[in-house]
């Protein structure tokens, strides 16, 4: 039981922290959080599906186009939800703005795909096992982006152009930097990062549209515990959380431990509204 | 200059204005009140269907209104509520764990039940803003709904639970129909009374000027309480009535669109109004049965709706209706401030103490803003705090507000000290201030705004506000007068309708200083009063000032414009990188070597 509390606390938790970087590219980029961010990982699953079991794709052709789609959908995020309030001094409208486009893509998806779970195809033709690929698949992919965005951040150009950017806009656009298409490109990135969770996740999850609010939630716990922008912090909150239901799911069942998960999130965000990891921002009077 | 006559006049022409203006307000409510009367006369059994459910969901729309549309906060997740109170009756009522209760006692128990639960789904609210309050509501309607499933030996699971049959004579369709009508109605009553009350401009302060509304003495997490426990009870009573409409409920029923479809309705309607989230929710609730084949795209089009209305029309439906705020204003008007009325507004000087810092300091990081200050603000003076930018001249208004704790040193009021980090104490001892950047309102009138700056003032509870009752009557009508009052004092009466938005950035700090007068401040402290003004309101505003002081306030003048500082202050302290650089009477600052160096020029 060991074995399998851990397996799926891994998988499940290493889908969460992905969720969680989504979310904290875009912020870095814009200081917005999307609630598209669940979206993207429930489409990963749901074109994953769509192209490779229903279409009959290569699984290579079939990644490829959910990654691209991706992308897509984060740069329309972008100009549709993001960019048209950012300029707004109220500073509720883009928690709209995200809600409204979600919530228009969910409804979309369970109304032209399904309401109900679809199969997700197996990836790679292997038998099934102990620590099947349902489960290293997420973490490879978690790895895969945590390590990638490390390298991209520090090791190149345009990746130490989006930290200039999310540490000072202003400053970063006064030495000239193209912040508009940095921001674009950020919410490109995201796009891929969100559907990759929910592509590598897909056995696990399933196609299904529903996922989308719960890994919204989920997805969220992880950047609030480890501290806004913050990857690495996203990354072991989201194995705690995914560990941390598994084993209640299986020790107590699954309302304690949704009920836990929630209680757990309220509380540290009231002790300590700005993370476990993250500091507190003086305020501006 | 006016005098007292041609004031109490303008005040009753004002009270005549606004009397017909509230007949004009209410006309939309009667309206309504009488087709909702009427309605089986004309419409069939199954509109009558439609509009209860109307009803239902207004009972908790006008709930969610007060924390959505007035407090601002983004609650998605309110459906949480609804199925709490669903399943709470219909547990309660067929009795599947206890000995069955009256349906009555059940929906009691059920709103009080609710009631709990809303102020623990907006304890997040008191500490977190915007999207993470937004995420904790949609998380809770996530966990609501898992466990109303999993939760089988008292929810039934999948399978649901009958909800409550009414007995007579609410137990036909249109008996019922009457029973959410009068609810509904009463909802709207009792929404209405609070947004026109203190607590209901409180909240709006909240939501735009939260800051502001600290230095009026605003409570912020009494105030979100209160209004939770009141947004949680009525939404719960809705999800009784929801049970009863549905005769059946499972957790299919309560699906996130629901929760979307209320909180939509608030935004259409306008943020600030009950009658816009009003007609928002007829028209939610009434536009599927228009559009048949559209009914499995509603939810789609809500989020469509929600889209265009944030980026096209974001003061929705009330907004629209607002034709006042459409004539043109009067260009180019002179703001004349009557000082002379000043004696009428504020006490008369009871306070003898001084406002005193000793030996201050306050660092942010590693830098010093300020450094060992002493200084003293003595009653019926004027004191200036002058010094080039970053000297710290507004970090030492933000220790004496509160809003920083120094890092050693105290303030103290007459000789007692006061707490740091508690803004909303300041209002209580009659500290009143402005801000650099003018921290209003900008959708609400200028005379709510400066209403808004008496609130503390009131002696009738929230519950009073809620059934209008006499003591929330005469506060309203005290503050009406006073705000008038202050407004007249500043110049700008004439102005009281107007949204302040509107207004031109000089009128703005007007508007500021008339709401600090409200606190009938024993010290006032200005932040830069004088920025964006011509020379002729610097002068107007000078006059005013000093008046303010000699009627025995202390004020603390925070400026750039040296010419009005050496005009009107008794005494002058002249900060440089957080010290004191000089201190005394304009005439021995005047002829200070070094300030005359570092800072006047020359």
């Amino acid at each position: 039981m060991v074995e399998s509390i851990v397996s799926y606390g891994v998988g499940i938790g290493c889908i969460y922290a992905l969720i969680g970087i989504t979310y904290n590219v875009m912020f870095s980029a814009s200081r917005v959080f999307s609630f598209t961010a669940g979206i993207l990982g429930m489409l990963g699953g749901v074109l994953g599906s769509l192209f490779i079991a229903r279409l009959g794709m290569p699984v290579v052709v079939g990644f490829a186009l959910t990654l691209a789609a991706g992308a897509l959908f984060g740069v329309l995020t972008e100009i549709v939800a993001v960019r048209p309030v950012l300029k707004s001094l109220e500073q509720h409208l883009y928690v709209l703005s995200t809600l409204a486009l979600a919530l228009m893509i969910q409804q979309f998806t369970a109304i032209e795909w399904s309401t109900e779970p679809q199969p997700f195809p197996r990836l790679f033709a292997i038998a099934r096992g102990g620590f099947d690929q349902e489960f290293w698949m997420p973490m490879l992919a978690c790895v895969v982006v945590v390590v990638g965005l490390e390298l991209l951040y520090r090791y190149t150009l345009v990746g130490r152009a989006f930290l200039a950017i999310s540490e000072d806009n202003y400053a970063a656009r006064a030495l000239g930097l193209p912040e508009r298409a940095l921001r674009t490109a950020s919410y490109a990135l995201a796009g891929m990062i969100g559907v990759l969770a929910g592509f590598a996740g897909g056995e696990m999850l399933l196609a299904f549209f529903a996922n989308a609010p719960m890994l919204t939630f989920y997805g969220f716990v992880p950047v609030a515990l480890g501290g806004m922008g913050n990857n690495r912090g996203a990354v072991v909150a989201g194995l705690l959380l995914g560990l941390f239901q598994q084993a209640a799911n299986f020790l107590v069942g699954g309302i304690f431990a949704s009920v836990a998960v929630f209680t757990m999130f309220i509380i540290v965000l009231l002790a300590r509204p700005e993370g476990l990891a993250g500091m507190a921002a003086e305020r501006r009077v | 200059m006016m005098d007292m006559s041609t004031v109490r006049l303008q005040s009753t022409r004002a009270a005549v204005f606004g009397s017909a203006s509230a007949i004009g307000a209410a006309l939309p409510f009667l309206l309504l009140l009488i087709i909702g009367a009427t309605l089986p006369l004309f419409a069939g059994g199954y509109w009558g269907l439609i509009a209860t459910r109307a009803c239902v969901y207004w009972v908790l729309v006008a709930g969610l209104n007060l924390v959505v549309g007035f407090a601002g906060q983004i609650a998605i997740g309110w459906v949480a509520l609804l199925t709490l109170g669903a399943y709470t009756t219909s547990v309660l009522a067929a009795g599947n764990v206890m000995p069955p209760f009256p349906p009555y006692v059940a929906l009691v128990i059920a709103a009080v039940v609710g009631a709990v639960f809303g102020v623990i789904i907006g304890l997040p609210a008191l500490r977190l803003r915007t999207f993470y309050f937004a995420i904790t509501t949609l998380g809770f309607a996530t966990i609501v709904t898992q466990v109303a499933l999993a939760w089988q030996s008292v929810t039934g699971g999948g399978v649901g639970v009958p909800g409550p049959i009414l007995p007579e004579p609410f137990s036909s369709p249109w008996g019922f129909y009457y029973f959410c009508f009068a609810l509904a109605a009463i909802c709207t009553w009792m929404t209405a009374n609070v947004a026109a009350s203190r607590f209901g401009r409180a909240l709006t302060a909240i939501r735009d000027a939260e800051v502001a509304a600290e230095a009026c003495g605003i409570a912020k997490p009494a105030l979100l309480v209160t209004v939770f426990l009141f947004s949680g009870a009525v939404a719960a009573v809705a999800g009784g009535l929801f049970a009863v409409l549905q005769s059946y409920i499972t957790p299919d029923a309560f699906t996130f669109d629901l929760s979307l479809l209320f909180f939509i309705a608030i935004l259409i309607g306008g943020r600030g109004s009950v009658l816009g989230p009003l007609l928002g929710t007829i028209l939610l609730t009434f536009l599927p049965e228009f559009a048949a084949p559209l009914v499995a795209w509603s939810a789609f089009l809500y989020a469509v709706l929600l889209l265009v209305i944030v980026l096209v029309v974001p003061g929705g439906i009330a907004e629209m209706l607002d034709f006042r705020n459409r004539r043109p204003l009067e260009s180019n008007r002179a703001i004349i401030p009557s000082p002379d009325l000043l004696p009428r507004l504020l006490d008369a000087n009871a306070n003898a103490g001084a406002l005193t810092l000793e030996q201050v300091a306050v660092s942010f990081g590693g830098v010093r803003a300020i450094d060992g200050l002493d200084l003293a603000i003595q009653p019926q003076q004027v004191h200036g705090l002058i010094g080039p930018n970053g000297s710290g001249k507004t970090t030492v208004l933000n220790v004496i507000s509160g809003y920083y704790a120094p890092l050693a040193g105290v303030a103290k009021l007459n000789g007692v000290a006061l707490p740091a980090h508690a803004q909303h104490n300041r209002a209580q001892l009659r500290i009143a201030r402005t801000f650099q950047t003018p921290r209003l309102i900008g959708a609400a009138s200028v005379l709510h705004n400066v209403m808004i700056g008496g609130t503390i003032d009131g002696c009738g509870s929230f519950v009073e506000s809620l059934l209008s009752l006499p003591r929330h009557r005469r506060d309203e009508a005290v503050l009406h007068e006073q705000a008038m009052l202050a407004l007249a004092t500043v110049g700008l009466e004439q102005l009281a309708p107007v949204r302040v938005d509107r207004l031109p950035h000089s009128a703005l700090r007007f508007v500021e200083i008339a709401r600090a007068l409200m606190l009938r401040p024993a010290f006032l402290l200005l932040d830069e009063p004088a920025a964006g003004l011509s020379a002729e309101e610097i002068r107007r505003l000078g006059a005013l000032i000093v008046a303010v002081a000699r009627q025995g306030a202390g004020v603390l003048l925070v400026e750039h414009h040296a010419d009005l500082i050496f005009d009107i202050c008794d005494h002058i302290t002249v900060l440089n990188l957080g010290r004191i650089l000089a201190a005394g009477t304009p005439t021995e600052i005047r002829s200070h070597r070094e300030v005359v160096n570092a800072y006047l020029g020359g």
